[in-house]
């Protein structure tokens, strides 16, 4: 790696992989009283494949952001000592590149060759080394320029990508910068499960390339367990395991590991629920074509679909089919493009008084809250108030629900959801999986018989998953209808849901 | 961001700091004097030139349909107050146009197009990165504020989808309606939300940046901004429009400097 002009050439005295040394390291955010990390000793040698695995919150992400040196020294007081090649971390120097987990706020620039380019500008590499590192990244990472020429490949777009090619740009910018330390942070948690796998190739080629030292933290431990030399579990702010893959089908350790809310690979996928036979019919969709908000082309169309109580639907279908747009236009959000879906009588007289028309979207909110609870793939999206009490409770009183009712509903949901010991804390300080259950619990509150919910399952460890599945399945057995946008298979087949393909008319083949 | 690409034309390739000077003079000749003739040429040679900025008619009309909107309300209000001075044109009571006032309003009007519309034009033919490395290189603007700026520009374009979602999330819990009114009581609780969203997520991206080593001293640049003779071109005929319209305006005696 050559440098120019740079005043302190903290860059090139280092190269090759990266050795990690922690020593009894701590971390508390300011501000909260519990370490996210505790007594953290760990010793990764060089160009060692490592994956960290845990519940969320128990400080994976946490360890991953000291490492690459990205947590600000002000936002919280550390203990013990945590090196990278001997040193305290400091991305300015070059040995370490992250790869987040959202993809939008991954992006920095709008071509592709600009955006994988722009950590090599930062280190100060020659500009005439630049362009063919670029283009050797985004080939690595799968961006290359295919049948068409590399300046096409530099000039695309960056916002037409699709989550998972935004995920294999941020890392081909990583790449480029030929780090010791590449730093993955749950890098398949917001893309479809289709894509991840791809994304999962181009983390290890581009290991494979600079035999750099990989860091992933990841819930998808299948994914992962059989590329990686060692397996670290953390359990509330704590490394628990520590140990070759082969730790994960220790019968030793079963009990360990789902306490940390591992998935344990290879794990028996929990009974089918048997689809239920018929129930009443709550809603309805003949010919209904779908159209994103502010769009007027139809996403897709032809959809005819009833959805009965206490019978699971998941729609299924390639990325961009229009599944997420047919949900919230099936849970009243959205107005058909063409097309009907209309209430049955046992959906609309659940609750009095009763809207004067069949069509979810023509209905006021307070009489959607009491019918269909749809459930948005962004938990904090439908957050509305400061406290996880009061925001259980808001339906409820958006409903019109007496003072009494409403705060019995809100004990038993506290205590179904296990989140009684928060009932105060401000929603936005929850973990991942805390907001998931809470975000579905805020539409259960109000016992609509329609549920819709929209990937519920993305991002999360097992243990939120298996929370998930226990009060859907409860929801089922009661009558509810629940109506599904999911890639999750084993989520789908443990539910017994019916699979309605939605017909991709207008589809984009993205990967 | 633009939209469309448009043709490359030598106009269209001119460095971005180059377009903004160029407007910039511009915009001087046309702010320095109110009247008819400065504004009216200047307008017509921006017409007569307009093919150079290399947009298809379709995104030019997309762009600049409003222009003739504001310019002609902005002239009218001028000739309804102007002083009424000269041969009377209409009298309707409430009404009185005189000859002056209708002056003034045109060269009111004229000089808001004359103003408006190179800048929507060039602006148009501007890539927000090259502006960015132009601005950094060639004007020493600080890198880490051009840099940020440009990447938090991306996330506002998100806003308006995420607008959109926040809105039916709201209605998903039971909150607002459909009606105007309810539209209207939901803007500042939808702006807060969203606001919250937004320094999240500029938050994740600025740890983004530093993850890639953003702020380290000693960057270098992997596209050159660079100056080329049409640059200079450029210069020279901004300067000789402005010095067209305004030689005209002298020349036929209805300069009329606001200084």
């Amino acid at each position: 790696m050559r440098t120019t002009g740079r005043p302190a050439p903290a860059v090139s005295t280092s190269r090759g992989p990266a050795v990690i040394t922690a020593r009894g390291y701590g971390w508390r955010h300011a501000g909260r009283k519990a370490p996210a990390l505790a007594d953290i000793d760990l010793a990764v040698p060089a160009g060692q494949r490592v994956l960290l695995v845990g519940a969320s919150g128990s400080g994976k992400s946490t360890l991953l952001h000291a490492l690459t040196g990205v947590l600000p020294a002000d936002s919280g007081h550390h203990t013990g000592e945590l090196l990278v090649d001997g040193r305290r971390p400091d991305p300015a120097r070059g040995r370490s590149g992250l790869v987040l987990q959202d993809p939008e706020s991954q992006v920095i620039l709008a071509r592709a060759g600009d955006d994988a380019a722009f950590g090599m500008e930062n280190l100060g590499v020659d500009p005439a080394d630049i362009w063919p590192r670029v283009d050797a990244a985004l080939r690595t990472v799968g961006l290359g320029p295919g049948g068409g020429t590399v300046a096409e490949a530099r000039a695309r777009l960056t916002r037409t990508l699709s989550g998972g090619q935004k995920q294999r740009l941020a890392l081909a910018g990583v790449l480029a910068m030929e780090p010791g330390l590449i730093a993955l942070d749950e890098p398949t948690a917001n893309i479809d499960p289709a894509s991840a796998p791809v994304l999962r190739d181009a983390a290890l080629r581009a290991q494979a390339v600079t035999g750099a030292t990989l860091l992933v933290v990841d819930h998808r431990v299948d994914l992962w367990c059989d590329h990686v030399d060692r397996v670290v579990v953390l359990d509330r702010s704590r490394i628990v395991a520590d140990g070759t893959p082969d730790l994960l089908t220790d019968p030793g350790l079963r009990d360990l590991l789902r306490t940390a809310g591992v998935r344990i690979p290879g794990t028996p996928p929990p009974p089918a629920r048997r689809p239920a036979a018929g129930g009443e019919a709550l809603l309805t969709a003949r010919d209904l074509a779908v159209t994103r908000p502010g769009r007027r082309e139809p996403v897709a169309g032809g959809i005819d679909l009833t959805l009965c109580a206490g019978t699971a639907t998941a729609l299924v279908g390639p990325n961009g089919a229009g599944k997420s747009t047919t949900a919230l236009t099936l849970g009243g959000l959205l107005r058909p493009a063409a097309g009907a879906v209309w209430a049955t009588d046992a959906l609309l007289r659940t609750h009095r008084p009763v809207p004067r028309r069949r069509e979810p979207a023509a209905w006021r909110s307070r009489e959607l809250v009491t019918r269909i609870g749809s459930v948005f793939q962004e938990p904090e999206h439908q957050f509305l108030t400061d406290s996880v009490a009061s925001e259980l409770a808001f339906g409820l009183h958006r409903a019109r629900l007496p003072e009494a009712r409403i705060r019995d509903r809100v004990e038993e949901l506290l205590g179904v959801l296990r989140l009684a010991h928060l009932a105060r804390a401000h929603p936005h300080t929850l973990s991942g999986g805390e907001k998931r259950r809470l975000s579905v619990a805020c539409m259960l509150a109000c016992s609509p018989p329609l549920l819709v919910l929209d990937e519920p399952t993305f991002g999360q460890d097992a243990a939120t998953w298996e929370g998930l599945r226990l009060l859907l399945t409860a929801e089922l057995d009661r009558g509810t209808g629940i109506l599904l946008v999911s890639h999750d298979e084993p989520f789908i087949a443990a539910l017994g849901a019916h699979e309605h393909p939605v017909g991709a008319r207008t589809a984009v083949g993205a990967a | 961001m633009s939209t469309r690409v448009p043709r490359a034309t030598p106009l269209v390739r001119c460095n971005p700091v180059t377009k903004l000077a160029a407007g910039f003079i511009l915009m001087f000749a046309v702010l320095l004097s109110v009247d008819v003739v400065s504004a009216g040429v200047l307008l017509l040679l921006e017409l007569a030139l307009l093919p150079l900025a290399g947009l298809p008619w379709r995104t030019v009309v997309g762009r600049t349909w409003f222009l003739p909107i504001i310019a002609l309300t902005g002239g009218w209000s001028t000739a309804l107050l102007a002083e009424k001075t000269g041969a009377t044109v209409v009298d309707l009571g409430p009404v009185l146009l005189t000859a002056d006032s209708l002056t003034a309003g045109a060269a009111i009007g004229l000089r808001t197009m004359a103003l408006a519309l190179p800048a929507v034009v060039l602006l148009a033919t501007i890539d927000p990165t090259d502006l960015a490395d132009g601005l950094i290189q060639k004007l020493r603007v600080s890198e880490r504020f051009a840099l940020a700026a440009l990447a938090a520009g991306r996330l506002v374009s998100l806003w308006i989808a995420e607008w959109q979602v926040l809105r039916m999330a709201r209605r998903a819990r039971g909150v607002g309606g459909s009606g105007p009114l309810s539209h209207l009581g939901a803007f500042f609780p939808v702006m807060f939300a969203l606001l919250v969203q937004a320094i999240r997520r500029g938050t994740r991206l600025a740890m983004a940046m530093e993850g890639r080593a953003f702020g380290a001293p000693g960057r270098t640049w992997a596209r050159t901004s660079r100056f080329a003779a049409r640059d200079l071109g450029l210069l020279a005929g901004a300067l000789l429009m402005a010095a067209t319209a305004v030689g005209a305006a002298i020349a036929t005696g209805s300069w009329n400097l606001i200084v």
